[in-house]
């Protein structure tokens, strides 16, 4: 397990900074892409609950 | 210089060009007819089943889609020589990297599921018991990659491809009239207007051409390969040569239940061969066969696309050129994928329709943002150099994302609220 936890965190420090060069247009498809799974696992979530209830 | 001889040297030509695209061909015809995998053959069988062969002309409008969107992956593989994970993490950084690989590591699980659904009950048709066939089929596919070597891997996995052709003298069999063929299916049109039910079921067969594990498969596929930039005009015929199959093969299996099967409401792709049974046993059996090569193409090429992601973003010897002994992790995960999946299937009562829905609302969180990266990837004259889509290709494949983003997402809320468009999921 320490193993895992260590090779995540130095996967997370290799690819700690984006390669891709951060155009207005990659931001804000970024920015789209984050609101449109943010709704998504909104209702997923709530799709869960009202299962579950 | 004679007729005779210009016809020698002509004839040559295209022979060293058959020679040429052999040595290349592989990865867009196993990703494309893996593609029509267990879930896949159900929506077809259920769409002839339902509209006849009112809704070809849709179908071949997804030669194009799936074309444009695994086209890229060939170019992005051959140039950067990475797999689309590492792709991801290195493009957009640690957090969209996570989020795709564990999202790619559940869908491409919950998928394998459904392979193996698939398989069990196109087997049980014939009397073979549910725990054989997981059996068989892990140690098939645990025999096909143990070799060590990519290319017999490939040349195996295009002899299962060449099985799923079997639904072409199916479809011949049940004696469909071409001129009907012809006038309702290549006109387009609506069967019934434009309502609920058929917008549900134009969205399954999207959703059913383009999935999220594709993307990583062709791309890490074109990469274990070691194909180069050279290469990048054949990879994209053998990807027009997959789509363009694939297709055919959907096709044929709307003929053949819209022949027979016109108005019989079809849940799974096994009922629909034990339907064909009574009316043709042939083309009963060949739906079956055909339904177990889908899923063990579709278990093939999916359980594959985890174990390479891994291994790329964890730093494994992930190839299929090495052994057991060299790439131990990337074995182990691909068993372990194989194993668990193939165990769900076997617990009794376990919730597999449940897992069947949950497999398409999942894939809809991947399949966008797969996406999304991949024409932004594509875009980076930095790393893509002459290889960057132009702006045509920006365009249509632009498009295509766009469409493909909305109709799965209303594909995705319509399996989880079922009704909203009036749909009978």
């Amino acid at each position: 397990m320490n193993r895992l936890l260590r090779k995540v965190r130095e996967i997370n420090l290799r690819y700690r900074k984006p390669q891709i060069e951060m155009t207005p247009g990659v931001r804000l498809s970024l920015l789209a892409l984050r609101v449109y799974l943010l709704l998504l696992v909104s209702l997923i979530v709530y799709k869960f609950v009202i299962l579950l209830a | 210089m004679n007729l005779f001889s210009r016809l020698y040297y002509g004839l040559r030509r295209v022979l060293k060009a058959i020679q040429l695209y052999l040595v290349i061909a592989g990865p867009g015809l196993v990703v494309m007819v893996a593609d029509n995998d267990a879930g896949g053959i159900t929506t077809y069988a259920a769409t002839g089943a339902k509209y006849g062969y009112h809704l070809i002309w849709f179908l071949l409008i997804l030669i194009p889609v799936a074309y444009y969107v695994q086209e890229m992956t060939v170019r992005l593989g051959a140039v950067t020589k990475r797999g689309h994970a590492e792709a991801i993490f290195e493009g957009f950084g640690a957090f969209w990297g996570w989020f795709s690989l564990i999202d790619l590591m559940l869908v491409d699980w919950l998928t394998l599921v459904t392979e193996f659904i698939g398989m069990t009950s196109a087997l049980h048709i014939f009397g073979v018991p549910p725990w054989l066939t997981v059996a068989g089929v892990v140690a098939l596919m645990g025999t096909i990659v143990l070799n060590g070597r990519y290319w017999t891997w490939e040349k195996i996995s295009l002899l299962f491809c060449a099985l799923n052709l079997i639904y072409i003298p199916g479809a011949f069999m049940v004696h469909p009239s071409l001129h009907d063929i012809l006038r309702q299916g290549l006109v387009p049109n609506f069967p019934g207007g434009f309502n609920g039910d058929l917008f549900f079921f134009l969205m399954a067969n999207i959703g059913t051409t383009i999935a999220p594990w594709m993307l990583f498969f062709q791309q890490s596929a074109v990469v274990d390969k070691g194909m180069l930039e050279k290469d990048i005009p054949w990879g994209k015929f053998d990807t027009l040569l997959g789509s363009t199959l694939t297709v055919a093969v959907a096709i044929f299996i709307l003929v053949m239940t819209g022949t027979v099967l016109l108005g019989v409401d079809i849940d799974s792709a096994s009922q629909a061969a034990e339907h064909l049974m009574k009316t043709d046993r042939y083309v009963g059996t060949f739906m079956a066969i055909g339904l177990f090569d889908a899923g063990l193409l579709g278990a093939i090429c999916i359980s594959l696309a985890s174990s390479w992601a891994f291994g790329e973003i964890f730093g494994w010897a992930h190839s299929l050129n090495q052994n057991i002994k060299e790439a131990p992790w990337f074995y182990a995960s691909y068993f372990f994928t194989l194993i668990t999946a193939g165990a769900v299937v076997l617990i009794p009562g376990a919730p597999l329709v449940l897992i069947t829905l949950f497999v398409q609302v999942i894939a809809v969180t991947l399949l966008p943002a797969a996406l999304v990266f991949l024409i932004l990837l594509l875009n980076d004259r930095k790393h893509m150099g002459d290889y960057c889509n132009g702006p045509i290709e920006n365009v249509i494949g632009g498009l295509i994302v766009v469409s493909i983003v909305l109709l799965s997402t209303l594909y995705g809320v319509s399996v989880m609220f079922p009704g909203l468009f009036g749909s009978p999921a």
